[in-house]
């Protein structure tokens, strides 16, 4: 082998006749790319010169091939590269694709391939799409460890974000926000910004992705990404809820405010929503609804309180919650949430129903729970993870609600193909199940599953026959009898089990059973699994009165083999011979001494501790003090019986479905479920005024921004089928208009007051009221009364751009600059005010302080002012609104804008429009009223 | 969400690997081999394994594990379910779901896993949107790639995904325009020694593969829907005609899809096609057992039980097995002991047997448990529930397509315990 017959690759697919010792070359290096790191230095080269030399062993030249091929195939992996990076760089579309694929081939391999950065991203503008979706691939797999190069892209996805159609801007913006570079967090913050913004919900939905990563990779953005978030759960798209919700759950799950004026429209969206996005979704409303609503469980709590007591830990605690006098009343939207997630239950996806089951299991009423058993047995049908996790969730449902999963107890039988841990919770659930009517049959089938094949399973199943024996005292015989036939089976792990199952019966019951005892003593040295060993000295310990003759030679025979036993078992001898020393003291006395003296000397340290303790304890010296008194009380105290009780008992304290229940343990990010609140907070807070898209209808150069907005929000809810509400909202804005139009202005505003109270306003949302005020002056004052009809009622702010006018330029303001702009908004401050919205920004290289308004001009000028603004950072800038009554007229407003050393003199000059109320009207509308001027 | 993807074959070899946040080193996996060994069989490992800062969530399909590696709290039956979606995607794609199929295709499959997830959460996981992003390779293709140079990856960006229907593509065309359905029904069924039925469940599915023209509205009703009890459907299904009329109306989607899977309530009773007889005796102190097993049919309704496969694993200390089939083959694996007898159908008027000895080790006691039979059968043309189909109705489009059902029953979990 030599390094001219190590050919690359692509020399050797145009020749595929070449002769053999070349062929062998590229196979080892096929080899070697399956197992090794490529051209990682002197190591890696040994080492697979020693590989190569092995493999070339079992072919026909081994001593002159293994130093040769070694080097070769260093110098080929190189090669190799080299050829990789002239491909990238030739001008040939194949070529590059090809090279491209092979790189992604090597980065599925997990190999570095962050050599040939430079190469791949100069492609990253191809107009190949595969190509490029293979580049975007490399770069968000290498952009975080080659950042400075990674750089040189992100122009192009600029450029991207800003192309017609709206799939490349999202696939831009999906790559640029998985560039893990902390310089361009400013970018991406843009980016994401805008594309929250975009027509296209896709785009949108994109944004939502895009919020999560951004904040990985800098949590400090959290602020900024919560306001794009809030903007996003508005989104009436279906596209778009699953996703955003997935943020909200990221970046700031417990700003549960977020979600109240969207909670109505998520339950409405969530049949549409797409699978994925529904389980997000339900396990979020899940936990808002544990926070808003009082809890279901109370009524019931009245009925069958001493049922609930023993079967729900969790719950009693709210039942303490004093009883109202009037009966509970379900929020309308609690029974809203349950309504519209049954349905799901339906779905095929496993998750889907999951979380459905979960929703209902925490906030449904206790008797609506069971509708979801159905489906949960359901799933039970599809694969065996699946299957696993549904089950386990059973397991904990039915400790509490036997009823729920009783009729389909035959669903949970084993068959001798489930794997082992299916075959354990399924025993696990029919033990749960299990009560005095149906334990025949479960008995009968746990006779056929100790005989399994599985001994793991045969032990479970032995132990699930103790859980039942000491819950249903009827079969306790019966169990303690069958376990007793089991103790001559031929397997030893089953003997084991009984035996360990049989010292917990007994102990529960200690009445006569010595028999029992005796005939396990006599199985004794028989037994070699030392759990089982331990149980039987310690029965013969504990019971030692019952089989007195017996005890002392099983001490006997335990003092010989003491030192090649189990540390358990140790313990446990060293406890039996405690326990006889103090009952039959002249039999035993130089046995226990025997013993001790031997525990002494052991390795392990839980012994010599235990043995000194006993020989403390028991045998009387001078040291030994006050306990050796009570020795007797303290080793022969009647002990409690172990409750033997389902493993799954504690689980509830997770919610069901989530990762942490299924490990139990509190995996990271795990949220808890808060308790019912005693007293619900407001529910007003989730009515929402229905947001109508506005028309501008000043002057002919809004016109397009109003346009652009109407398309916006029929972008966002035109797919949705929550758009029901917002239909018959407008269908009554319909009836108004015919209505109000043969009334006179003013009891128009009023009828509209009227109907404003009637609906619910939610205190935070002032907004539309002070709107209304407004448009109440308007028409008595506008010098062009008839330009615009104000009849027709107005909700919501315009969508469309806003012009932005200077106020103070920089270099006037000494560093200060201010610019405005009319928010087109209600004025919360006065209903005679416009509102003004001016930016300031501190282009200065010092703070800036006390920014205030002065004095004004007109005299009689009424402004609501802004708040004094303390410190203004240089480079940074604030919005402040404020409130100017222009008077409804044209003159300008003039005031100063002053800072602690500075006064400016500034104005604003309102143009028509803006001191005109916008509203919503169809172009029909429009030129009926138009006509009517 | 989902922070990595790693492919793990039956030798435990990670033969790849997809991140789609920072990259996890591929030592995580550690934990995955660790109980990969401690547990006996491929099928025990467990499916959430917790490590130090990660958590392993994967599922087995056709002896590859997929182990996804996640961080923080999410439903692990997300995970699962979204898994299987991507097994189904492969098979849906390459035919067959295996180490090779996936080597072969790493560039289709590296494209689709980039699709199918965005930042660890599912962003297109319809086949019909897939695969107008990304078209499956077929041999032609590939050798039209090589010559023209063209690629996979679809030029035209797919406008299901913004449509009110996203899992149909638009712009569907055939020349023949077809609708076949599938009826297939699985029964579960566990017979005690005695030959009494202790548990019978009936669970079914109805498979579609609709080639329609255009935007085809179906709908497709039952002459006796009241016997499916729980259902479930594909999204596309119209949930609230299902409610009031019990009628499954649907904009399919173009290609092969799972139309509705359903549960026959347990109240009826099942009828069970087969019954065995067996007679499996261990003598004490002899090193010979007797084995004696008899099918037969039984509640066809005339039909054929065809493809009849007996499986059943015998006792560990069972050496060899020396028996005589009357039709059919069997073989025994001495080593993991398992036997298997091909029947194929069965003959009312020569009910097939398999009789012989069993050589045990010698000296040792007889075992104490008798082997479980899993059987395995078709019947064609029959819905042992006995579902019907009623009618299938098309609106939307003017052309008349050719409709088809088909009824098929299997045997699901069909144990004979002895």
């Amino acid at each position: 082998m030599t390094l001219s017959e190590s050919s690359d690759d692509s020399v050797k697919k145009s020749n595929p006749r070449e002769d053999w010792p070349a062929r062998r070359g590229g196979l080892r290096q096929a080899e070697v790319d399956t197992c090794g790191v490529m051209s990682s230095g002197v190591g890696y080269n040994d080492q697979t010169g020693a590989e190569t030399a092995v493999e070339a062993g079992q072919e026909t030249t081994p001593t002159t091939s293994s130093s040769g091929a070694a080097f070769g195939l260093f110098s080929s992996d190189f090669k190799k590269n080299e050829d990789l990076k002239e491909m990238l760089e030739s001008n040939k579309e194949s070529l590059k694709l090809e090279a491209m694929k092979r790189v992604v081939g090597l980065i599925s391999k997990g190999k570095n391939a962050s050599e040939l950065f430079p190469a791949v991203v100069k492609n990253v503008a191809s107009k190949n799409i595969e190509l490029k979706k293979l580049v975007y691939v490399y770069l968000v797999r290498y952009a975080e460890e080659q950042q400075d190069l990674a750089l040189l892209s992100i122009s192009t996805f600029q450029r991207a974000l800003k192309d017609p159609n709206q799939f490349i801007r999202a696939s831009a913006l999906r790559v640029l926000s998985s560039i893990r570079v902390p310089i361009i967090v400013p970018i991406m913050m843009l980016a994401i910004k805008e594309a929250a913004t975009d027509l296209s919900p896709y785009v949108r939905k994109t944004s939502a992705h895009a919020i999560q990563k951004l904040y990985s990779l800098d949590p400090d953005q959290k602020e900024q990404l919560i306001e794009v978030i809030e903007k996003l759960l508005k989104d009436k798209s279906t596209l778009v809820a699953g996703s955003v919700v997935v943020a909200f759950e990221e970046v700031c799950p417990d700003r549960i405010d977020l979600i109240h004026k969207n909670y109505r429209k998520l339950c409405n969206l969530l049949v549409d929503v797409e699978e994925w996005g529904q389980v997000v979704i339900i396990s979020m409303l899940t936990r808002y609804a544990r926070t808003q609503f009082t809890s279901p469980w109370k009524e019931d709590a009245v009925f069958d309180e001493n049922n609930e007591k023993t079967f729900y830990d969790s719950d009693s605690e709210e039942k303490k919650v004093p009883t109202e006098a009037k009966p509970y009343m379900m929020d309308p939207d609690h029974r809203l949430l349950l309504r519209n997630t049954k349905p799901l239950l339906q779905s095929r996806n496993t998750a889907v129903v999951m979380s459905v089951a979960q929703l209902y299991w925490h906030l449904a009423p206790k008797h609506e729970v069971s509708v979801v058993t159905k489906s949960l047995v359901r799933l039970l049908r599809s694969h065996r993870e699946v299957q696993y996790i549904v089950l386990q969730n059973i397991a904990t449902m039915s400790i509490q609600r036997k009823g729920m999963f009783e009729p389909y107890m035959k669903s949970f039988y084993v068959r001798s193909t489930d794997p082992t841990h299916i075959k354990t919770l399924k025993l696990e659930i029919l033990t749960n199940l299990a009560n005095e009517a149906n334990i025949s049959t479960i008995l009968r089938e746990f006779q056929t599953y100790v005989k399994s094949q599985d001994k793991t399973f045969a032990a479970a199943t032995i132990q699930a026959i103790g859980r039942c024996a000491t819950n249903i005292s009827e079969v306790t015989d019966t169990c303690l009898n069958g376990l007793v036939l089991l103790l001559s089976n031929r397997d030893e792990t089953v003997v084991a089990e009984s035996v360990v199952v049989i010292k917990k019966l007994l102990q529960t019951q200690p009445t006569q059973h010595s028999e029992i005892i005796k005939h396990m003593a006599k199985l004794f040295d028989n037994i070699t699994v030392p759990m089982a060993r331990a149980s039987i000295l310690w029965l013969m310990g504990e019971y030692c009165d019952r089989v007195p003759k017996i005890a002392p030679d099983v001490l006997r025979k335990m003092a010989k083999t003491f030192t090649t036993e189990e540390d358990i078992v140790k313990l446990q001898t060293v406890n039996l011979a405690a326990k006889l020393y103090l009952t039959n003291s002249k039999q035993t006395k130089l046995l226990t001494q025997y013993i001790l003296n031997l525990g002494k000397y052991d390795q392990n340290y839980d012994i010599r501790d235990r043995t000194r303790f006993i020989r403390q304890l028991i045998v009387p010296s001078e040291k030994s003090g006050a306990l050796n008194k009570y020795a007797r009380r303290i080793l022969l105290a009647p002990k409690p019986a172990p409750v033997l009780e389902s493993a799954f008992k504690d689980r509830d304290r997770f919610q069901l479905g989530t990762l942490s229940h299924s490990l139990n343990v509190k995996a990271s990010g795990y949220q808890e479920l808060s308790d019912w609140p005693a007293v619900a907070p407001d529910p007003s807070v989730r009515n929402v005024e229905v947001i109508e898209p506005v028309r501008n209808s000043g002057s002919g150069s809004e016109e397009e921004s109003s346009e652009e907005s109407e398309k916006t929000s029929s972008g966002s809810g035109g797919s949705s089928s929550g758009s029901e509400k917002s239909s018959s909202d407008s269908e009554s804005e319909q009836r108004q208009k015919k209505k109000t139009k043969k009334r006179t202005r003013k009891p128009a505003a009023s009828d509209r007051y009227a109907r404003e109270q009637m609906l619910p306003v939610s205190p935070a949302s002032s907004s539309p009221v002070g709107g209304h005020l407004r448009q109440h002056s308007t028409p008595s004052v506008s010098n062009i009364p008839n330009l615009v009809s104000p009849l027709i009622p107005v909700t919501s702010p315009s969508f469309g751009p806003v012009k932005t006018y200077e106020l103070l330029h920089h270099m006037t303001g000494k560093g200060l600059a201010a610019k405005y702009h009319f928010p087109r908004q209600p004025c919360l401050y006065q209903p005679s005010m416009v509102s003004v919205q001016v930016i300031l920004t501190n282009n200065s290289d010092h703070v800036l302080e006390e920014i205030h308004i002065g004095e004004r001009s007109p005299a009689g000028l009424n402004v609501h002012c802004f708040n004094t603004i303390e410190r203004l950072e240089p480079g940074a800038s604030v919005t402040v609104s404020m409130g100017v009554d222009f008077s409804d007229s044209t003159q300008a407003a003039n005031f100063q804008l002053c800072t602690k050393e500075d006064q400016f003199g500034v104005s604003i000059q309102p143009a028509v429009g803006e001191l005109l109320m916008p509203f919503t009207m169809t172009e029909a509308d429009f030129n009926r009223e138009q006509s009517e001027i | 969400m989902i922070h990595s993807l790693f492919l793990i074959n039956a030798s435990g070899d990670i033969f790849l690997e997809k991140h789609w946040k920072s990259v996890v080193s591929r030592s995580v996996c550690d934990y995955f081999f660790e109980a990969q060994e401690r547990a006996s069989e491929p099928e025990n490992v467990p499916p959430v394994i917790p490590t130090p800062h990660h958590y392993l969530i994967s599922v087995l399909r056709h002896r590859i594990y997929f182990v996804a590696v996640i961080q923080s709290e999410v439903p692990p039956l997300f995970v699962i379910e979204f898994l299987h979606r991507v097994v189904d995607t492969f098979q849906d794609y390459f035919g067959v779901c295996t180490e090779a199929a996936i080597k072969d295709n790493v560039v289709v499959v590296y494209e689709l896993l980039e699709e199918m997830l965005d930042n660890g959460f599912p962003l297109a996981t319809e086949s019909n949107i897939l695969k107008e992003l990304i078209k499956p390779p077929t041999i032609l293709r590939t050798m039209v790639n090589t010559i023209t140079g063209s690629t996979n990856v679809g030029e035209q960006l797919p406008t299901g995904q913004l449509s009110v229907v996203p899992w149909r593509r638009t712009g569907v065309k055939y020349t023949n325009n077809e609708a076949y359905f599938d009826v297939v029904e699985e029964i579960d069924v566990i017979i005690d020694k005695s030959g009494s039925t202790i548990t019978a469940e009936i669970q079914g599915v109805i498979d579609a593969c609709v080639k329609l023209t255009g935007m085809p509205d179906l709908t497709l009703s039952f002459m006796n829907p009241r016997l499916l009890d729980d259902v479930s459907f594909h999204p596309c299904v119209r949930f609230k005609r299902w409610e009031a009329e019990r009628i499954l109306s649907f904009i399919p989607p173009d290609g092969n899809f799972r139309l509705l899977s359903y549960h026959v309530s347990s109240q009826n009773l099942v009828a069970i096609p087969v019954y065995v007889k067996h007679n499996i005796t261990f003598r004490e102190g002899s090193s010979q057992g007797r084995f004696d097993l008899t099918l037969g049919p039984k509640q066809t309704m005339g039909k054929v039980v065809e493809s009849v496969l007996v499986s059943s694993q015998l006792p560990r200390g069972v050496l060899n097995a020396n028996l005589n089939p009357s039709q059919g083959t069997y073989t025994f694996d001495p080593v993991t002991k398992l036997l298997s007898w091909d029947v194929g159908k069965i003959n009312p008027q020569k009910l097939p047997s398999l009789k012989g000895t069993m050589s045990l080790q010698a000296g040792a006691s007889k075992p104490d448990e008798n082997p479980t039979f899993n059987i395995q059968f078709k019947i064609q043309q029959m819905a042992i529930s006995g579902l019907k189909v009623n009618r299938l109705d098309m609106y939307g489009e003017k052309y008349k397509p050719f409709k088809g059902i088909k009824y098929m029953t299997k045997a699901g979990k069909f144990q004979v315990r002895t």
